[in-house]
């Protein structure tokens, strides 16, 4: 599946791999895909998440303390795409991928069928100057963040470099926030989309429910939900209520 | 253009740089834009200079301390940063940033504190100003600086708990920078050291370059010599002696020694010496050199020396390691204990225990006997007493 210009709709779930536990990374990737999802960002987790709420960065520390590594994530994943058609991204930030080797995380990303990566922290600047070779030649997607603050002028140079989708935040804010769906959150979907980019944009951050799920996609290709399917993994029996929780959101 | 200050791309040589997530780019570029020019105009330098000298009490005097020079056999020089209004140098940077944010028409401002020096120097400067001011610090830093943190609240600062990770400086940072993502716009963060992303390490050092610029005056002055043959400083995210080495580094002459903590010993597990045992790494914004994991998480320092105890060192600091232009060296918890009761004794001075660390390494020196020598007295001992007590017994 691609991410298009024309799609609409789309449904992507973030989760932290090894969060709950080490192994559960494709357990639950397997199962979102059942569900209907249409793309996963996979998280590695970090010790020092600033852009991230209490919840995700719970999962991630909790993710380290069960032992989660790039290295075991990329062993992991050797499988997936025996296990998982969708696309898959993964995110997290720049420090463990400068530690496994930039040019390495993007060669273990095509060996095991990841499409692209999410690194809020690694700049457009030093990704121009030092990285876009390796990303290129592997194929591997890197996908660029963009907020009501970000300046037309900015946007387009994001358009510019995009090879897949721009991931467009709901608001200027870490992740486990609310979509405002006052006024001021429409007026900067709507002023996104005149600006008639090339690349299809998806939403994040703040979209938790079927209602700010359908008020993002009024606007955008789609959107991702993170913190409130997080909070599902911390649940009992969570592999099995999976289902009901994206069927919520998409029906 | 000095080889040891930052370059036009915002780095020193591999450091630097600014790995900031797309939230924050707003903020920082308006930094990096309009810092310098800010800093070079006529009425910001009067105004900083104006409170510098009737607000903080410089210049601070570079005292010859003569029973501490003929116990080492040097010629030894206290920059005394420990007398200046709230009792260290870090009102040097506040006050500077203070200035900055008003007129970058900020309403709101932010800090992270570990031991509360910094925070406390930002309080001071919010209340003097009439800013509100929010400070981030470690749940059990909170716990364990008491006092610092009533000044705080005394002066209206709102103090918050920061309960992730280890909840010390680095958790506290990280929540500063959360709270800097959410708030993009009326909000100013006054990062306390010479860390953080491009500009923050060359703004906070250019406020902080004081130090040495007064330092070389009054050398020339006491010597008819403006440099000496060493300048020393502890190091931790590295302020004071970014601030100290400033107008030096040219200087290939002057031998430049920083001090980091070792804790109970660069092997022990539990320490802060991050170039003895960091690697090239990316933690609040910059490239630097981090103590870390294989795989890339940050492992958390250990200081008795609440001050020193961070994981990382500031990308000046870091070029001036792999350059080799200055010598990072590492005293333990009990090497600066010692250091601080000698000083005590022999100049009637107590120091901060994060300066002790500085004044520890005379011990591991060897000096012809004419040698100029210029210590960083970065603060003074007050807020370290229940450490001494515990330590000495006392």
């Amino acid at each position: 599946m691609h991410i298009t210009k024309h799609a609409n709709g789309l449904l992507s779930i973030y989760f932290t791999a090894g969060y709950p536990t080490l192994d559960s990374t494709i357990q639950i990737a397997k199962k979102l895909e059942e569900a209907g999802v249409d793309f996963l960002e996979i998280g590695f987790p970090y010790s020092d998440p600033v852009a991230d709420g209490p919840t995700i960065q719970h999962a991630s520390e909790e993710a380290l303390k069960n032992g989660m590594t790039l290295k075991l994530l990329f062993e992991q994943l050797k499988d997936l795409r025996k296990h998982v058609s969708i696309p898959v991204y993964l995110m997290g930030y720049v420090n463990p991928v400068l530690q496994y080797g930039v040019e390495e995380f993007c060669k273990s990303c095509k060996e095991v069928g990841v499409n692209g990566s999410i690194i809020p922290d690694l700049p457009i600047y030093e990704y121009e100057e030092l990285y876009q070779p390796f990303f290129e030649e592997n194929e591997i997607s890197n996908i660029f963040l963009v907020t009501p603050q970000t300046s037309e002028a900015r946007i387009r140079k994001i358009d510019n470099l995009t090879t897949n989708f721009i991931y467009l935040l709901s608001s200027n804010s870490i992740t486990g926030g609310n979509l405002e769906v006052r006024d001021q959150a429409a007026v900067y979907f709507k002023r996104i989309q005149d600006m008639d980019l090339k690349n299809p944009f998806i939403i994040g951050f703040g979209i938790s429910n079927k209602e700010t799920f359908q008020k993002a996609t009024q606007y955008a290709n789609g959107a991702i939900i993170g913190t409130a399917f997080v909070k599902l993994l911390a649940e009992d029996n969570y592999l099995d209520k999976i289902a009901d929780f994206i069927k919520s959101i998409k029906e | 253009m000095s080889k040891y200050q930052v370059d036009n791309r915002g780095y020193y040589g591999p450091f630097g740089g600014a790995y900031i997530p797309e939230m924050l780019y707003p903020n920082v570029e308006e930094l990096q834009n309009q810092y310098l020019q800010i800093m070079k105009d006529p009425s910001f330098i009067a105004e900083f200079e104006q409170l510098l000298k009737d607000y903080v009490g410089r210049p601070s005097p570079l005292y010859h301390a003569q029973r501490l020079s003929k116990k080492y056999g040097a010629k030894i020089f206290l920059k005394r940063e420990d007398l200046n209004h709230t009792g260290a140098h870090k009102i040097n940077n506040t006050i500077g940033q203070i200035l900055l944010a008003e007129r970058l028409g900020k309403k709101r401002i932010i800090a992270e504190t570990g031991a509360g020096q910094h925070g406390v120097a930002t309080a001071t400067v919010c209340a003097l100003k009439g800013l509100e001011c929010v400070v981030y610090m470690g749940e059990i830093d909170i716990q364990r600086q008491a006092p610092n943190v009533a000044r705080m609240k005394m002066m209206g600062a709102k103090v918050v708990a920061a309960k992730s990770g280890s909840k010390t400086l680095k958790d506290a940072t990280n929540e500063a920078l959360r709270d800097w993502i959410n708030n993009p716009v009326d909000t100013h963060y006054i990062i306390g050291s010479v860390v953080g992303p491009h500009p923050y390490p060359d703004m906070v050092a250019r406020f902080q370059s004081i130090i040495s610029k007064e330092t070389r005056k009054q050398l020339l002055e006491k010597t008819g010599k403006g440099t000496p043959d060493i300048v020393m400083a502890c190091v931790g995210g590295g302020s004071n002696a970014a601030g100290m080495f400033y107008h030096f580094l040219d200087d290939e002459d002057v031998k430049i020694i920083a001090v980091e903590a070792a804790g109970h010993g660069v092997e022990s597990g539990e320490t802060a010496a991050t170039t003895a045992l960091g690697k090239e790494g990316v933690l609040h914004g910059s490239r630097q050199i981090l103590m870390q994991t294989e795989d890339g998480q940050v492992i958390e320092p250990y200081s008795i020396s609440a001050g020193l105890d961070y994981p990382g060192i500031g990308p000046q600091h870091a070029w001036l390691f792999k350059s080799g232009r200055g010598q990072y060296v590492s005293a333990t918890d009990d090497e600066a204990m010692q250091a601080g009761l000698r000083l005590t004794q022999l100049e009637g001075i107590i120091p901060a225990i994060e300066s002790s660390h500085a004044l520890a390494h005379l011990e591991k020196m060897n000096f012809k006997g004419d040698e100029t020598v210029v210590i960083c007295l970065s603060g003074r001992g007050d807020k370290d007493l229940d450490n001494y007590m515990k330590y000495f017994n006392l």
